[in-house]
């Protein structure tokens, strides 16, 4: 009853008609942000913080209107994955794999609803899971150390083999080629700089929103040139648009489990939303019937990543909340956000200012269901890009792609390594290497590194402690299942036809 | 979404930005990310300077992420050398960073520190179930066996918060410094829970960062690094009261280009003391565990000259430099 009576107060603080014009007008926004190659929800929030200042927005407001963004932007990532094949953010890259075969389908429509409906039940999930066990989920962080999260991360690497791809080997060099870029920059177990040749750009090492629209968007462009225009990828069929009703019913399992895993990823500090998708879509894959229309337009493989990515969304605020961990990069804007309007999250948050943490809830909830209503009836108006021919449209997405990544940190070393990225996308589709494993490799690889060097600090070099903990243990044997099962089903299976143009 | 219309916002959003670069307006570069303390450092002392008319435009916030600060440093220095209205937050960070040549060759004195209003004091914390309940315990237990005790922390091998335990266990005449275990994990928050969950014995951070987990009773602090308690947690010993003296904090200010003139260098010093003194800084000081650590113009200068060459000796020592 407490819950019903702090959710009641919730309501009371988020809803008046400021307050959800606001929640209106941070959807829009954060749609459009994510749907634009290289803006992902962390520049969207940051970038619209200042409006929420200049605007003279109160806590409760601001943060109505900065969750709403990053809420919106999560649904609006997968519009230009269904749409172009280039994720408009890395939680979207999974929905590139199913989304856009479907859409090649001429089912475009279908897919962006699908997705929409999908994006609905994993936030609306992962807010009840918040509500419910926040203050409980808080102690899963205490529970994964370096070996744990080694583990983790280990197992997102083994299930990469059964990945879409008609070459397992293949896959397999292009995550080794990801994890090497990953090398790049300052170790951060000694602070030492690697394979920076003194160049103060790569200290960081590569970001992978640049590497993420290189090897999508512009290598999209050199193939375009090659072509003079003709059999572009971009541009695709389309027929009316209905609700897939029959794809939804069909989904509803999925998106449960799917929901359920991106939150538990959401939780851990670190594992963020990709590694949330990432999962939900291998498991969904794992366990499905129809394994072999996987990177084929399934509809359970467009279900899954999203639901699975907005489930991770709401769960990465649980240990921002409790902890004052950032869940994920967003998070860890939304942070920077409540520290400036004096407001420390931390284990005590919940009952100093309930005011605060019960209005943000009640506004994710209420930016859920305006972007369901934003995203499912008004869906045409997205698909409408389509309507545009590919040479208009191309070149929009280049400078979109281009902006997007000068703001990253107003660099043009960035735009250069873009390019990089793009010449190195055109050869390597040209001999049908996989890029998804590639952005994999670069994401999770250093914190793969760094969780196994703190490990190894730890423990004195001692290599038994990678497998100290229950937890441990069982992340290791679902990592070797993953490896091995493919390797044994594969005689009993049919090879996946990714549509590779 | 039409995308004729989407051009026109991008357009939009371009020339919004470079309006918001032009001159006229104070612009304040975070060298790094939104959500650390560099970027509250810009957003909180922006937005004093404005609200008590210090400035007559709001202050731009810049953030511009880059090898720990090294990117926007070098920024500074190559292109905006003479700017009077850019300022840029710094920390102990940067001079630990300096003094250790991580800026590719920049040094302090390509720049001018203008002043520090606050400085966040370094803590060395416990978890709360464990046996150490003294700075003493902890220290004695690490002469006796240093692989027996792991400290995480915030920052990279050989950052600040890496800095802190060296100096205590010197201090406290362990001079094998460099067998002491550290980890270097994203941000104090999570060398916290790595501490409550029992995979590091120890952390070493800012006060700032471990005060919510003190509050609700998760972790003990073993000492702070301040020469007196810190207002509002009196019941903390100092290391320094201990018989550890080390003094270490994480202060809080800004730098200048340096080819400003004098007048202007004392000019942004006088703000910064405007900024100090008012009521919404003392309230956002409280709200986010800063103690007052107020050192403007050439006073804070010459103070940060000290702490430079300071650690540049620690650093030889523990071999982070040559």
């Amino acid at each position: 009853m407490d819950t019903l009576a702090n959710l009641a107060l919730g309501f009371g603080v988020a809803l008046s008609p400021f307050t959800l014009m606001l929640a209106v007008l941070g959807c829009v926004l954060g749609t459009i942000i994510g749907a634009l190659p290289g803006l992902g929800p962390s520049n969207g929030v940051a970038i619209l913080i200042p409006l929420a200042f200049t605007l003279g927005l109160d806590a409760t407001s601001a943060l109505v209107l900065m969750t709403s963004v990053y809420y919106g932007a999560m649904y609006g990532g997968r519009i230009s994955s269904i749409l172009l094949n280039i994720p408009g953010d890395e939680p979207a890259l999974m929905t590139t794999l199913d989304g856009y075969p479907m859409a090649k389908q001429g089912r475009a429509g279908d897919a962006l609803v699908l997705s929409g409906v999908a994006s609905f039940a994993g936030g609306l999930l992962a807010t009840i899971g918040l509500i419910i066990m926040a203050p409980l989920l808080a102690r899963v962080a205490y529970l994964f150390g370096p070996a744990e999260y080694f583990a983790l991360y280990l197992l997102a690497f083994c299930t990469l083999g059964g990945m879409a791809s008609n070459n397992q080997a293949k896959s397999a060099l292009a995550a080794c080629i990801g994890l090497g870029i990953a090398m790049i920059g300052l170790d951060n177990t000694t602070g030492m700089p690697r394979f920076t040749y003194g160049n103060l750009h790569l200290m960081d090492g590569v970001d992978f929103l640049v590497a993420i629209v290189g090897l999508f968007a512009v290598a999209e462009v050199f193939f375009f040139i090659e072509s003079h225009g003709k059999d572009s990828a971009i541009g695709v069929k389309l027929d009316k648009i209905t609700i897939p009703i029959r794809d939804i019913g069909r989904s509803t399992v999925t998106m449960l489990r799917a929901s359920l895993i991106g939150f538990v990823a959401g939780v851990l500090p670190g594992a963020g939303a990709s590694l949330g998708s990432f999962l939900a879509y291998m498991g969904e894959k794992t366990v499905a019937r129809d394994k072999d229309t996987f990177g084929t337009g399934n509809p359970k493989g467009i279900a899954a990543p999203e639901a699975g990515n907005n489930a991770a969304a709401g769960g990465a605020l649980v240990p921002m909340l409790t902890l004052g961990v950032p869940g994920s990069g967003t998070t860890a804007v939304l942070l920077a956000l409540l520290m400036t309007l004096n407001i420390t999250p931390g284990p005590l948050l919940f009952t100093e200012r309930p005011e605060v943490v019960w209005g943000l809830i009640a506004s994710l909830l209420i930016a859920n269901v305006v972007l369901l209503i934003l995203n499912v009836p008004l869906v045409k108006i997205f698909v409408k890009v389509l309507m545009v021919p590919p040479w208009v449209l191309l070149p929009g997405v280049t400078m979109i792609s281009f902006v997007g990544i000068y703001s990253l940190s107003g660099s043009y070393f960035d735009l250069l390594l873009m390019v990089g990225f793009g010449v190195l996308g055109y050869f390597l589709r040209k001999m049908d290497v996989p890029t998804v494993p590639i952005i994999l490799g670069i994401l999770l690889g250093n914190a793969m590194e760094d969780s196994l060097r703190r490990a190894m600090v730890i423990s004195s070099g001692d290599w038994t402690f990678l497998f100290s903990s229950p937890i441990a243990i069982g992340l290791w044997i679902a990592a070797f299942a993953g490896f091995i099962a493919p390797i044994f089903l594969r005689p009993f299976l049919k090879k996946p036809q990714r549509i590779t143009d | 979404m039409h995308f004729s219309s989407l051009s026109r916002l991008m357009a939009g959003a371009a020339v919004a930005l470079t309006l918001g670069t032009a001159a006229s307006a104070t612009e304040c570069i975070a060298p790094a990310n939104p959500g650390g303390g560099w970027d509250f450092t810009c957003r909180q002392i922006g937005k004093i300077l404005y609200d008590i008319g210090a400035v007559d435009q709001p202050v731009q916030v810049t953030n511009m992420a880059g090898a720990g600060g090294g990117l926007a440093f070098a920024y500074v220095v190559n292109e905006r050398n003479d700017d009077p209205d850019l300022i840029v937050a710094a920390s102990s960070a940067t001079t630990t960073r300096l003094a250790q040549n991580a800026y590719g060759g920049a040094t302090a004195d390509q720049v001018r520190f203008v002043g520090a209003i606050g400085a966040d004091p370094g803590v060395i914390v416990v978890a709360a179930d464990s046996e150490f309940q003294t700075l003493e315990d902890l220290v004695e237990a690490i002469k006796a066996d240093p692989g027996s005790v792991a400290f995480a922390g915030g920052s990279a091998a050989g950052g600040f918060d890496h800095m802190k335990p060296l100096q205590v266990l010197k201090a406290g005449g362990f001079d094998d410094i460099r067998a002491i275990k550290y980890i270097g994990v994203d941000g104090g928050a999570d060398a916290i829970t790595q501490t409550v969950g029992g995979f590091t014995q120890a952390m070493t951070g800012d006060m700032s960062e471990v005060v919510g987990f003190v509050k609700s009773g998760e972790v003990r602090v073993l000492a702070v690094l301040t020469e007196e308690r810190v207002p509002g947690f009196e019941d903390i010993p100092t290391a320094v009261e201990q018989g550890y003296d080390v003094v270490a904090v994480n202060w809080r200010g800004l730098y200048v280009p340096k080819d400003i003139t004098d007048e202007q260098f004392s000019a942004w010093g006088e703000k910064l003391q405007m900024v100090a003194d008012s009521a919404e800084w003392q309230e956002a000081m409280a709200a986010n565990g800063l103690a007052p650590f107020t050192k403007v113009g050439d006073d804070f200068q010459s103070w940060i000259d000290g702490v430079i060459a300071q650690t540049v000796d620690l650093s030889k020592e523990i071999g982070v430099i040559q």
